[in-house]
């Protein structure tokens, strides 16, 4: 009973933690199903065929790789521009500072339905023709909040000092961004650029609105719902997610590996 | 840029800088000599870290100007003034290793052959094996000797050094205060020391300048400065002070005669910022020696009664305080050359010789 | 590390030191021009826009409509939408409860007993963003579904109203409260991490119970964590409708659902606009009223 209440948070957490990845287990799961009907809900058969067929069913591959290109453009755009304004806020002095951090905040605190809507409200009077473009446009919207919030962290930490010193070391001001301002902030830019686009990849209803005919990844899904989704969707989706969480994983390990061998081997 | 451009003396010229209402630094004048150890010394918030950074170029001078012999820096940028800093917190690049810390200001100036003058520099500080550790893996005294490092392979005309010992415990400072002051004997660039650690500024420094609120209050070699001080505030800032207000009430050869509180005491005249009228009379603790009342004094001392309040035994000295009778609590240090030791109530007088006395200016505000 | 010394008494703390706060602010707005710019055209005009379209009326044409100043959508809206308002609000009401009571014990794990497993943790915490967020509410019909382990078990309690979890406001609720609580963990964790954990043992050594510091120390200390989090959690929350269209029934739909099937199926803009911006304004005035409290509860 003592054991119990000493450990009560370690188990819950774990609990909830367990919780998070059920569905997802239940995905992964499914893929290696062979349904009985069109519907892939609830164990029938052992099989690998979607792995073995992953561009079997058509539309499918079709839409993750208009995903993945919508992904990369949106990503590279909103990253570029983030970046940018995250380093005017933290680096410059400018009147409208307040208004701009309203605007960067405000995207992110309206409900996604309204983002989608109101861009296809825009869209629709501007007689603009829906699809990949529209799409795109949408997302690096979006990404570009999260872009400034996960970069201007990244540099607020980051010592003035260290310009200063390379200021003082002979360096003019390109050069110290060169080769000391960029390399400290590269790791921010680059977590960003990881959000934004699986933010981007996994977007379905601002991408909804504005895709007119456009299928993307999650538009086929939800499409298929209706029909029955593909197994080869849950072999994608799984796949996708096996290798994100490898390499983010393998980074901490890196990461930690080689925090241990430089606190080891700190001299006198 | 010429890769050495000989030491040459620094120049202050009616420096100032404001920040809105504030200012910072109030027309300082000051000339500090080529290849000297030049002290900037003072509280928090007197001015020294912004003077010192105004000559790195990192801060921009409200008016007034830089001189490094005959050249005007004053509106150089950083990056093109032959000045290097040592920041109080080394601010070494992370992501560099110890090498190309050092060798980033060398880089910068497109000297291609770096490997030379890094290594003998990293003998120089002794951090040679460490060359290719980063920052974070160096405990403080290697990261602030690799900061002295990078700074001085420049061969700048001038050293800047922003209290960089003070992080590191009390045995490393003794430590690197002598470190420093070989490396700038042995390497002969003038060095501008920023502390207000007055122990610290004495010991290493030939020439202490004591700063409050912007302006230099007093400059010289230490032991000048602190057996003479000039004003009040440096008397009570380096070392400790005894002082009481009085009035000269007249002269006796080449000394004045001040009364305070119904006392005389002689100071002699070249050792007092005031001839006549209020003066400030002051000594320092460990000038004074205290016997019981009524005890054998010599002649001539100048002397205060009053009651031990304190007595402290430090194994070095013994620290008495003693209540004079106008309310004051004086302090004296007296070596433990005889055998009695006063304990509180005793009554006792304090003496002392006549040119140990100082006289300033009484202070303004209290 | 020693604190940085103050350069001087006016520029303390300020990030932007001495000669780099004199670069002209040219390079500034150059800078900001193309990222304000897009958020402008592509977010802000269109907000405007949709507040025109809002107010538009119908042309007789399907699908077309005339600017104009109908005012008399927002009332049609309010009138016809009222109780999808209230069901949209109380499912994300409770699903952000529901949230913050499990994330809780899981940033606190994490905070505070997790010592060297802390990032791997928090990878694992972040982990399913990386799985296609519509494929995982989806796999809630496999979990909950009718013949399933969990709906026979809770139905053999008979604690189901329905006789079934699946098409009825609890999935949804749960659907809700699954997909957010990343959003609810991470802010949580972050304002607990940064407690000090001897605050804890200076409520112990005063003689307060493990509750009783919890309750006057670290619940209080928590709360900016608990505020973003609630916000993070319920804004999207009341505006989703993947959720009410996977795992609940017709009746179960949000506003989110009456917002896509107005502007996609009937193609009423007006009314899909006007939906819109009372929803807004509604979080908005929820988020600004819970601010101003929790500001205040802060020191209670």
């Amino acid at each position: 009973m003592r054991w119990l209440r000493k450990n009560l948070i370690p188990i819950i957490g774990l609990l909830v933690l367990v919780y998070l990845f059920v569905p997802i287990a239940v995905v992964a799961i499914l893929s290696f199903n062979k349904p009985d009907g069109k519907f892939n809900i609830s164990w029938n058969q052992f099989s690998l065929d979607a792995w073995q067929n992953i561009c079997g069913v058509p539309g499918v591959c079709g839409s993750f790789v208009t995903s993945i290109q919508i992904g990369l453009i949106a990503t590279l755009v909103g990253t570029i521009f983030g970046t940018m304004i995250a380093f005017a806020l933290v680096r410059y002095r400018f009147r409208g500072r307040s208004t701009t951090n309203l605007l960067i905040f405000l995207p992110m605190a309206t409900p996604e339905v309204v983002l989608g809507s109101s861009l296809l409200a825009l869209f629709l009077n501007l007689a603009f023709p829906l699809g990949f473009w529209t799409v795109t446009i949408a997302h690096i919207m979006f990404i570009i909040s999260f872009v400034v919030v996960t970069v201007k962290a990244r540099l607020q930490g980051m010592d003035p000092r260290l310009e200063e010193a390379a200021r003082d070391l002979y360096a003019d001001p390109t050069a110290t961004f060169r080769y000391v301002t960029f390399p400290l902030v590269l790791p921010g830019i680059l977590g960003a650029a990881l959000l934004g686009f699986s933010l981007s990849f996994d977007d379905y209803i601002i991408s909804a609105f504005n895709a007119g005919t456009l299928v993307t990844f999650p538009i086929y899904i939800w499409g298929a719902a209706q029909r029955g989704i593909p197994v080869q969707v849950n072999a994608l989706a799984t796949l996708v997610f096996v290798i994100a969480l490898v390499t983010v994983v393998s980074v901490q390990i890196i990461g930690a590996r080689r925090r241990r061998k430089m606190e080891s081997a700190v001299g006198s | 840029m010429a890769a050495n451009d000989g030491v040459q003396d620094l120049h202050l010229v009616n420096l100032v800088k404001s920040f809105g209402d504030f200012v910072a630094v109030d027309d300082l004048t000051l000339t500090i000599p080529a290849g000297s150890f030049f002290a900037l010394l003072g509280p928090s918030g007197c001015g020294k870290t912004t003077t010192l950074r105004m000559v790195a170029g990192l801060e921009d001078p409200t008016s007034g100007q830089i001189m490094l012999g005959s050249t005007d820096i004053t509106n150089e940028k950083p990056y093109k003034r032959h000045v290097n800093t040592v920041f109080q917190s080394y601010a070494l690049f992370p992501h560099l290793d110890i090498f190309e810390n050092v060798a980033f200001g060398l880089r910068r100036r497109g000297i291609k052959d770096v490997t030379g003058p890094v290594n003998a520099m990293l003998d120089l500080v002794e951090l040679g094996p460490m060359a290719r550790r980063k920052p974070a893996q160096l405990s403080g005294g290697q990261q602030q000797r690799v900061a002295v490092a990078r700074a001085l392979i420049n061969q700048p005309g001038v050293l800047l050094l922003d209290e960089p010992l003070g992080a590191l415990d009390l045995k490393l400072r003794r430590q690197m205060q002598i470190e420093l002051k070989r490396i700038q004997t042995e390497v002969g660039t003038t060095f501008v020391h920023v502390t207000h650690d007055q122990e610290e500024a004495m010991t290493m420094a030939d020439t202490v300048a004591v700063m409050n609120k912007g302006r230099i209050e007093q400059m010289g070699a230490p032991v000048d400065i602190y057996e003479l001080p000039r004003t009040a505030f440096v008397a009570n800032f380096l070392g400790q002070s005894n002082t009481v207000a009085g009035t000269v009430s007249g002269r006796s050869g080449s000394d004045l005669v001040v009364n305070a509180y119904g006392a005389s005491f002689t100071v002699p005249s070249a050792r007092s910022t005031r001839q006549d009228g209020a003066i400030l009379v002051g000594v320092r603790p460990e000038k004074l020696s205290v016997a019981s009342a009524g005890g054998a004094v010599p002649d001539r001392s100048n002397r205060v009664t009053g009651k031990v309040t304190d007595a402290s035994f430090t194994g070095v000295s013994t620290q008495y305080l003693v209540m004079t009778s106008w309310g004051d609590e004086w302090t004296v240090f007296e070596q433990n050359r005889s055998a009695d030791i006063l304990r509180p109530g005793d009554e006792v007088v304090m003496h002392w010789a006549p040119e140990h006395t100082f006289g300033l200016d009484v202070p303004s505000e209290s | 590390m020693p604190a940085l010394a103050p350069s001087a008494g006016g520029s303390a703390g300020v990030v932007v030191s001495g000669a780099a706060a004199q670069r002209r602010p040219r390079t500034a707005y150059l800078l900001l021009i193309p990222g304000i710019a897009w958020l402008t055209i592509f977010f802000v005009v269109p907000l405007i826009s949709l507040f025109f379209t809002s107010l538009q009326a119908p042309t007789g044409k399907s699908g077309v409509y005339q600017p104009a100043f109908e005012v008399s959508n927002y009332l049609v809206a309010i009138q016809e939408y009222w109780p999808t308002f209230v069901k949209s609000f109380i499912y994300s009401g409770i699903a952000t409860v529901l949230a913050l009571v499990i994330a809780y014990p899981l940033a606190y794990f994490i905070a505070f007993r997790a010592g060297k497993w802390r990032a791997l943790l928090l990878v694992l915490v972040v982990a399913p963003f990386f799985a296609s967020f519509l494929l995982r509410t989806y796999a809630w019909r496999t979990i909950l579904a009718d013949e399933g382990f969990i709906t026979s078990f809770f139905n053999a309690l008979h604690l189901l109203p329905e006789n079934r979890i699946l098409n009825t406001p609890i999935a949804v609720v749960l659907g809700l409260t699954y997909n957010f609580l990343p959003f609810m963990i991470l802010p949580l964790y972050a304002a607990l991490e940064r407690i000090d954990p001897r605050l804890i043992e200076a409520a112990g050594d005063l003689y307060a119970s493990p509750f009783t510091g919890f309750r006057k120390v670290i619940w209080p200390l928590s709360l900016p964590g608990v505020v973003a989090g609630t916000l993070l959690t319920f804004i999207p929350a009341s505006g989703d409708y993947i959720n009410a269209t996977l795992l609940g029934a017709p009746s179960d739909r949000m506003v989110g659902n009456a917002i896509q099937t107005n502007f996609l199926q009937f193609r009423d803009y007006p009314i899909a606009s006007a939906l819109s911006f009372i929803l807004m304004a509604i979080i908005l005035t929820v988020v600004f009223v819970y601010i101003r409290r929790a500001g205040t509860e802060d020191l209670v």
